[in-house]
């Protein structure tokens, strides 16, 4: 039993970061009506920053999230500036290429700056672990940290969406962006701000991952990132409480599996549950009930 | 809708593909100091009119994310064929040596072969990493060309009488770790964690395995993790823990020990850990806090710390060269070109014979060859191309590999 708590705990703790990274997908996907692939990428240009300022010229690690929040925040904005706002009328399909295209340039760049050696992440969570049953269960202070932080972001964004004037300019855009402009909301500068929170998210997420697996490469943010917008999907994409959910049981599912199933079929275990929640309810799970997209 | 879901999932496949392929075609910047080409002393001897060398060729990754393997065996190899040159070649004759590229990738790999072929390779040092070599021991094979791999493991690396091995192979890393265990008493419940998708993990997992049962150690719990599921260790070593197991055996690379081992420490788990020669660099890990890997033993060809005096020169020319500790790679690479020269000293050979001419010279040749290296001493080879030679167990304590 112990033991059956002890796997939920870490699935929660995984699911969490999941939730984040897909938070940032469901925004842009809401409201900008494309998949920004290059998301899982600017996790790791995040977690690099802090890397950079906090192990390597020894700032504080509040300093060192902050600089990462604002230098991903800007990497966002001008990602959205330069990449993709020339190809907002263009097809669907250009914008996903010119998304993964961003992605591998991410990559490039940061083999180019740090090198393909794996770096090792100092944890920037100070909160001790909590010991329960005589050490038989351990939650570490990354989980719950990642946890409430899960909490926390999710609750303000609602709370941004439903009652801030741009966040319901973004409801407006998310609804029809046509209308929007001609009721004097400027869709550019919305989504751009839309690009700037997902940034934002994104550092935010790459601490965290980085805190609870403490291993650094250019390719850090490739897969939690494929596993985020699975999340975002199977939650119902463009639903922020369905990213929320869809992270936590993704999380949860592939711990488990591993746990009881098999350790090394755990990603087909998720893909299988994703493709049959898919063939029963195509929008995902709040695809529908939710009408308030983001 | 459904076209909007139909986007979706190529979206996702072609991340997913993208994701798989990114691994070729990364950093250059690892190896920008390598470039420099074969050193080409050309042969002061008088006949042939300069065709008079050896041209020994090397392939292996020097760019991507395999580079720290390929770029040390090219330092390591170049260093030695400087030193046969320096001391007037083999036979009479110098060395001309050529290290071609390969990424980590079977195709590329071969190609790197041909490459080599067409500026007259007539003896192959590599490849360096198992899977392109066992699609390059197929030319060679074809070809009949002498070829020593210094770090592919693989069993199929060698499979041909051409082929020859400098490291350990996947199996016999396997045996000897079960042995080490059961003959020192360091355990008698061992769990296992191993990498599935990598033929290196698995094909030391087995024979472990298969000695553990001879040496009475019990394997408790073996959990398996693969390259896309290489982060989040929480199951695996909450199951090893679960299982009490006195010893964790991990037959994998550094890189995913770094993190096991901190998954370890988080969940307050402290068995002996055991590891195989992919854990060799993993104090080299940049902000890596070595106080996780206190006490971690492991099996390793060749320790840069040793006093022996072959490893001592060795490591001192390696480090005025390229200002770094050489790693075991660079270790086997420098000791197969030396075993190139004993097995051409052996069969009396000259660079006008034929390629086929020489490696049956030379692999005749082997059967003789008793080399001490920097990688063991008195090492001799069976005509499988596997190497006799007895490992080495190092143990990390305060932040340091030291000799068992």
């Amino acid at each position: 039993m112990i033991g059956f708590i002890s796997y939920l705990v870490n699935g929660i703790s995984l699911g969490s970061v999941y939730a984040i990274i897909a938070l940032g997908y469901t925004m842009v996907y809401g409201i900008a009506k494309m998949l920004n692939f290059a998301h899982g990428d600017v996790i790791m240009v995040g977690a690099f920053v802090v890397f950079s300022t906090v192990s390597g010229m020894g700032l504080p690690p509040v300093i060192g999230i902050l600089i990462s929040v604002a230098v991903c925040t800007v990497l966002g904005v001008v990602i959205e500036r330069v990449a993709y706002k020339p190809l907002r009328h263009a097809s669907k399909l250009a914008v996903l290429i010119t998304a993964i295209g961003v992605s591998y340039f991410l990559q490039n760049m940061a083999l180019l700056i740090y090198g393909a050696n794996t770096k090792s992440f100092t944890s920037v969570v100070t909160v001790p672990p909590i010991t329960l049953a005589d050490g038989a269960l351990v939650i570490s202070g990354e989980t719950i940290v990642t946890v409430i932080a899960c909490i926390i972001i999710m609750i303000g964004l609602m709370a941004f969406m439903k009652y801030s004037k741009s966040g319901r300019a973004m409801l407006a855009v998310s609804e029809d962006s046509g209308a929007a402009q001609l009721m004097g909301v400027n869709v550019n500068s919305t989504i751009a701000l839309t690009f700037a929170i997902g940034s934002a998210l994104a550092a935010i997420a790459g601490v965290l991952l980085c805190s609870s697996y403490p291993s650094l490469t250019p390719y850090t943010g490739s897969m939690p990132g494929i596993k985020a917008f699975v999340a975002a999907v199977f939650g119902g994409i463009g639903s922020i409480p369905g990213a929320f959910i869809g992270g936590i049981l993704l999380g949860v599912i592939e711990i488990l599996g591993r746990a009881y199933i098999s350790s090394q079929l755990s990603d087909a275990i998720v893909f299988a549950v994703l493709i049959i929640v898919l063939l029963v309810k195509p929008t995902g799970i709040l695809g529908k009930q939710i009408q308030e997209k983001v | 809708m459904k076209k909007a879901l139909s986007l979706l999932l190529v979206g996702a496949m072609t991340l997913s593909l993208a994701a798989c392929g990114s691994n070729s075609d990364d950093s250059a910047a690892t190896d920008s100091t390598t470039a420099e080409e074969s050193t080409t002393t050309e042969a002061s001897d008088s006949e042939g009119s300069g065709e008079a060398v050896f041209r020994i060729g090397g392939i292996g990754p020097t760019t991507g994310s395999a580079a720290v393997y390929g770029t040390a065996v090219e330092r390591g190899a170049q260093i030695a064929v400087d030193e046969i040159n320096a001391a007037g070649g083999i036979n009479g004759y110098q060395i001309e040596f050529n290290f071609q590229d390969d990424e980590n990738d079977a195709e590329r790999s071969v190609n790197a072969y041909n490459t080599l072929k067409d500026w007259g390779m007539q003896i192959l040092m590599g490849t360096v990493t198992s899977t392109p070599c066992v699609a390059v021991v197929e030319n060679t094979h074809e070809d009949n060309m002498f070829q020593i791999t210094p770090s592919g493991t693989a069993v199929e690396c060698i499979q041909y009488p051409n082929a020859y091995r400098m490291c350990f192979s996947d199996p016999n890393q396997g045996t000897e770790s079960a042995k080490y265990i059961g003959e020192n008493g360091l355990a008698s419940t061992v769990a296992v964690i191993y990498d599935s998708s990598d033929v290196y993990s698995t094909g030391i997992y087995e024979a472990f395995a298969e000695e553990a049962a001879n040496q009475g150690i019990e394997i408790v719990n073996v959990a398996a993790f693969t390259a896309d599921n290489n982060t989040d260790f929480s199951v695996q070593v909450q199951q090893a823990r679960d299982a009490g197991a006195e010893l964790l055996f991990m037959p994998f690379y550094y890189t995913e020990a770094s993190l096991v081992l901190a998954e370890c420490n988080s969940q307050g788990y402290e068995p002996i850990f055991f590891g195989c020669d992919g854990m060799d660099g993993i104090l080299a890990v940049e902000n890596f806090d070595t106080a996780l890997a206190e006490d971690l033993m492991y099996l390793a060809p060749f320790v840069a710390t040793s006093e022996d005096e072959q490893v001592q020169s060795f490591v001192t020319a390696y480090q005025e060269a390229y200002d770094e500790v050489p790693n075991q790679f660079a270790a086997d690479a420098y000791d197969s070109i030396y075993v190139i020269k004993a097995a051409l000293e052996g069969a009396g050979a000259t660079p006008d014979m034929s390629v086929s001419d020489l490696c049956d010279a030379m692999t005749a040749a082997m059967a003789d060859v008793t080399y001490s290296g920097v990688t063991g001493k008195d090492i001799t080879w069976g005509e499988d191309g596997e190497p006799n030679k007895a490992p080495l167990v190092l143990q990390i304590k305060d932040g340091v590999a030291v000799e068992l």
